[in-house]
């Protein structure tokens, strides 16, 4: 077989986090009954016009300067015709000539190293409504909810040659977007879409491959394994002689496979053409620099400054800011109890570990820092030992509990009383003479295991400083 | 009693203010005279005789507490063009497609009116989606011409214009595209005015061609259409095309005195194509300006033989993209027959829409499809700017350009959808007034030997909405409104002959 190089662009969808529609003042919000959220305008009424929402050209903007694109400073929409029940209008309002972002580009890093993908352009458009299904009536209904809600498209130019450098891509943007609050990015509620345009060619060429363009995935994973598919496929058609056909297909992740959808042949023609109903933006030097000097720390710096500021691991950092979420909750945390190494100990080690255990993303966290915050100071103040304070962070971490009220409530706070730990201990070195017997022929292991009985009887609530030294004592004596 | 329905909307509007008659003997004279002659002129669609007594009592209370003091036409009858959203009531389009569709929202005209205390009285006839220049493309068939019912009314907005002219409104609002209020009000020998791009909120007006459609009013004086205009013009957050200007105060203009005022004639308007008496007709309002002390010349413009085919590409482009979303999925007409959504789309588009508009849709669809982008669309938008450039230097010697609202006088019914293109050729004068988003008035300057009435065109600057009402009253001074003749007769006798009209033959 020969040596082939897979080729693959992306054309990532996002909806922006607007309160309203881009067109009107319908809500956003997902979900909702079927047809609650729309109004004349965004199910396209005869007669109704739209009228641009500022806050999604300020967002897209935003986006842009985070991308290191041009503005296009005086940008147009342009419709978009074809015939689709989810569209109610026939044409989306979208941006052909003149896209408000062009030329950009983002570092990613993989396991081959750093590379620059390149952003050909982002351009604004709304979003269409959705098709449902109802197998008993047998009938398609519309649900137009989703209709006009903001959507970027980020297209990028065809730089990536791997899934994982895909992956990466997405990640970052993904963490970018996040950061500078402009989308939730969640892929499950199609708030981000990618779609994928693959070839593949020979090791060395120059001419790219015929494409195909890959849609429908609803997760990263199942981007990595429709990439995966997708190159496989090509190959063996080229190995038998065969030709990749220009096709959009449409990726089946329950059955691991895609399915052609439509070819180059039945391709449409989208009749664009400017768009009459609104007027070209103007961005002026002013608007763009308000919008420049609004733009929030982004990670690569949260990252740099973590380590400085706060003296965390680089390693700690990278995890850290690898969500917002989880960024936001570090140092909304570090703000009240100003101990950040702990506060970053308790993210990293419980905090990842119930996550995993849980099979939750960063993103669902749902603790408020105050309560990590009071967890570790009543740590630092002895009021309870690591032990509890692990079983209490549990606690904080399902069900957001005060630690104080919880620890008070369940008599946890910790037992440093002299006399009392002194009779248990006496009590635990004459049920255990064996230990003792070993603990003098020199197997200093033993004291461990007497301080462990100690801690059992005690119910962990012991102060462990304490025990240590007491067992000691009373062993040496 | 006095004869109401022959007044003017102002001098209605200031009787009613007086008290000397209420908004519902307005409403009732009205509608009587409707009943009475919409047989034979067709003008509505839509008549909303129960509506109108609600809004009458309404409106008269209102007046009665000493509200609405400000608003002249305030208890007035008025009526609205069917491609005008009105809440509650069908919206048409003289089209199979939205036969029954009822908007649930008033087009932002309809709510000003409202406010300003109107009395809509229905809605009118047009050609289907006001793309025609005869009224005969309705869905509901021809109106008829009240000054020869055996005439076309002009189009498209010439449901307006008749019921206007035939006394059946006060006045009423039309929509122009390329001449759809002008045109029609010289046929009907009635002032229809066409403002600014931008000046009244599209909000509401069932899109033709987005970038050329602008509502505007027709009335039997320039006085009337200027106070309605004063009522629907106005920014409006709901239409982003819409502008914000300082002063909307129209009736400021209405003044006889044209002394100085520079008139300029394009040659072009005056040459090949052009009817000898209405040729006439023209050169003799042009005297009458002349004589009131106004500079009148003629000129050479630029770019008058491109109007035509440059509005036709860029008309049919935007309809084409307009009248996408009439699929019969959501509301209008869906075809009986179908089995999937590919059916669906193409027999409730073949069956519900007329054949003019579906030629347009077809030349759109063609004029945006790739290959052909460059060689049509873009070369007409090449050509507007054109256009729009020969008028920016015309206004820079002149304050109006005057010339014919269309070449001939009303066409005999039948005679223009024969021959489409001949048709679209008529609309030589009014169409690069839509291009350039230019104010223009058409009003009556005297009649043929057939007795049909010639419609003079003013075209003002950008935002010159008074210089081209001003000349209009002054014209109006020298030359007396004309009543159709048949309804003169009607009206001097009785119910006899109003009879006859019922049945078409009025004369």
């Amino acid at each position: 077989m020969k040596a082939y190089e897979t080729v693959i662009g992306l054309e990532v969808h996002v909806e922006l986090a607007t309160k309203s529609k881009i067109f009107c003042s319908c809500t956003t919000l997902f979900g909702g009954d079927p047809n609650t959220h729309c109004c004349p305008v965004c199910t396209g009424m005869p007669g109704t016009l739209p009228v641009l929402n500022k806050q999604v050209v300020e967002y897209a903007i935003a986006a842009g300067l985070a991308l290191n694109c041009s503005i296009t400073r005086r940008c147009k929409f342009d419709r978009k015709n074809y015939f689709y029940p989810d569209l109610p209008k026939a044409y989306q309002i979208s941006q052909l000539y003149l896209p408000i972002c062009r030329d950009g580009g983002i570092e990613i890093e993989t396991s081959a190293g750093k590379k620059t993908v390149r952003i050909h352009e982002i351009h604004m458009e709304e979003d269409a409504g959705k098709l449902i299904h109802d197998p008993w009536e047998d009938c398609t209904l519309v649900d137009y909810n989703r209709c006009g809600v903001p959507l970027i498209e980020i297209v990028s130019e065809p730089d990536m040659r791997s899934a994982e450098e895909v992956v990466a891509y997405l990640e970052k943007l993904r963490l970018i977007l996040q950061y500078l609050g402009v989308s939730d990015c969640k892929m499950q509620e199609g708030s981000l879409r990618a779609d994928i345009n693959l070839s593949v060619r020979e090791v060395g060429a120059i001419e790219l491959g015929t494409r195909t363009e890959m849609k429908n995935m609803n997760s990263f994973k199942a981007i990595a394994r429709a990439i995966e598919g997708e190159r496989k496929r090509q190959i063996e058609l080229l190995e038998y002689g065969k030709c990749v056909v220009q096709e959009t297909r449409r990726w089946d992740d329950n059955k691991d496979t895609s399915f052609a959808m439509r070819s180059k042949e039945d391709a449409q023609d989208y009749r664009y053409f400017p768009e009459p109903d609104l007027l070209p933006i103007e961005i002026s030097d002013e608007w763009l620099e308000t919008i420049r000097s609004r733009q929030p720390e982004l990670r690569d710096d949260k990252m740099l400054r973590y380590e400085k500021e706060f003296d965390i691991p680089s390693y700690d950092a990278s995890i850290i800011t690898g969500s917002k979420h989880l960024a936001d909750l570090f140092e909304e945390t570090v703000a009240i109890c100003k101990k950040p190494k702990e506060v970053s100990n308790w993210l990293m080690v419980e905090t990842m570990r119930l996550l995993k255990e849980q099979e939750m993303e960063a993103e669902d966290i749902n603790f408020s820092p105050d309560h990590l915050a009071k967890l570790i100071e009543m740590v630092d103040q002895n009021k309870i030992n690591r032990t509890v304070a692990k079983e209490v962070f549990e606690k904080i971490f399902k069900e957001n509990i005060d630690p104080e009220e919880y620890v008070d409530k369940h008599g946890l706070g910790m037992v440093s009383d002299d006399g009392l730990l002194r009779s248990t201990i006496e009590k635990v070195i004459a049920d255990n003479p064996q230990s003792v017997t070993d603990y003098k022929g020199g197997k200093s292991k033993a004291m461990g295991f007497l301080v462990g009985q100690t801690m059992k009887e005690m119910k962990g609530k012991a102060d462990p400083g304490m025990v240590n030294q007491i067992v000691k004592e009373l062993l040496d004596k | 009693m006095k004869d109401i329905t022959t007044m003017t909307a102002l001098d209605l509007g200031r009787a009613i203010k007086q008290k000397e008659i209420s908004v519902a003997e307005a409403v009732k004279a009205q509608f009587d005279i409707m009943k009475l002659r919409d047989p034979s002129y067709q003008c509505y669609i839509t008549m909303m005789e129960e509506e109108a007594y609600t809004q009458a009592e309404e409106i008269q209370r209102r007046i009665d507490a000493g509200e609405l003091f400000n608003s002249t036409l305030a208890g007035v009858p008025m009526a609205v063009k069917d491609n005008i959203c009105t809440r509650g009531i069908k919206t048409t389009c003289a089209s199979k497609i939205l036969y029954n569709f009822v908007p649930t929202y008033d087009a932002t005209v309809i709510e000003k009116l409202k406010q300003a205390g109107a009395i809509i009285i229905g809605k009118t006839n047009m050609d289907e989606f006001a793309m025609g220049s005869t009224t005969e493309t309705s869905f509901l068939g021809a109106t008829k011409n009240p000054w020869n019912t055996e005439c076309v009314p002009g189009g498209s907005s010439g449901g307006s214009a008749a019921a206007v002219a035939a006394e059946e409104a006060f006045y009423a609002l039309g929509s122009d595209t390329g001449g759809s209020i002008r045109q029609p009000a010289g046929y009907c020998g009635v002032t229809g005015i066409k403002p600014t791009y931008g000046t009244v909120s599209r909000y509401g007006l069932i899109a033709y061609a987005s970038s050329l459609d602008q509502i505007g009013t027709i009335g039997r004086n320039i006085s009337d259409c200027t106070a309605a205009l004063e009522v629907i013009s106005g920014h409006d957050l709901k239409d982003s095309t819409s502008v914000n200007q300082l002063n909307y105060s129209y009736r400021e203009a209405l003044v006889d005195d044209v002394k100085q005022l520079r008139i300029g004639i394009p040659t072009d308007y005056l040459g090949k194509g052009l009817d000898e008496e209405v040729r006439e007709g023209i050169l003799n309002a042009a005297q009458i300006f002349r004589n009131k002390g106004a500079i009148v010349e003629e000129f050479e413009m630029h770019g008058v033989d491109f109007a035509v085919p440059s509005y036709y590409v860029i008309a049919c482009a935007e309809a084409s993209s307009n009248l996408s979303r009439f699929d019969g999925v959501k509301y209008g007409y869906r075809t009986e027959n179908y089995e999937g959504l590919q059916d669906v789309y193409k027999n409730s588009r073949s069956e519900g829409f007329g054949n003019e508009v579906k030629r347009r849709m077809m030349i759109g669809a063609f004029v945006l499809s790739s290959g052909y982008y460059d060689a049509f669309y873009n070369k007409a938008l090449k050509v507007r700017a054109i256009i729009n450039e020969g008028f920016q230097r015309a206004f820079e010697k002149y304050d109006i350009i005057l010339g014919p609202t269309a070449p001939v006088t009303a066409p005999g019914l039948g005679e223009s959808l024969s021959d489409p293109l001949k048709m679209y050729l008529s609309d030589i004068y009014t169409v690069s007034v839509n291009l350039a988003g230019l104010p223009a008035v058409s009003l009556p300057c005297g009649r043929d030997k057939k007795g049909l009435p010639i419609g003079l065109q003013l075209i003002g600057k950008h935002f010159g909405e008074k210089d081209i009402i001003r000349a209009a009253y002054s014209f109006e001074q020298a030359v007396k409104y004309e009543r159709p003749i048949s309804l003169t007769e009607t009206n001097k006798e009785t119910k006899h002959i109003s009879s006859d009209i019922t049945k078409g033959k009025g004369e």
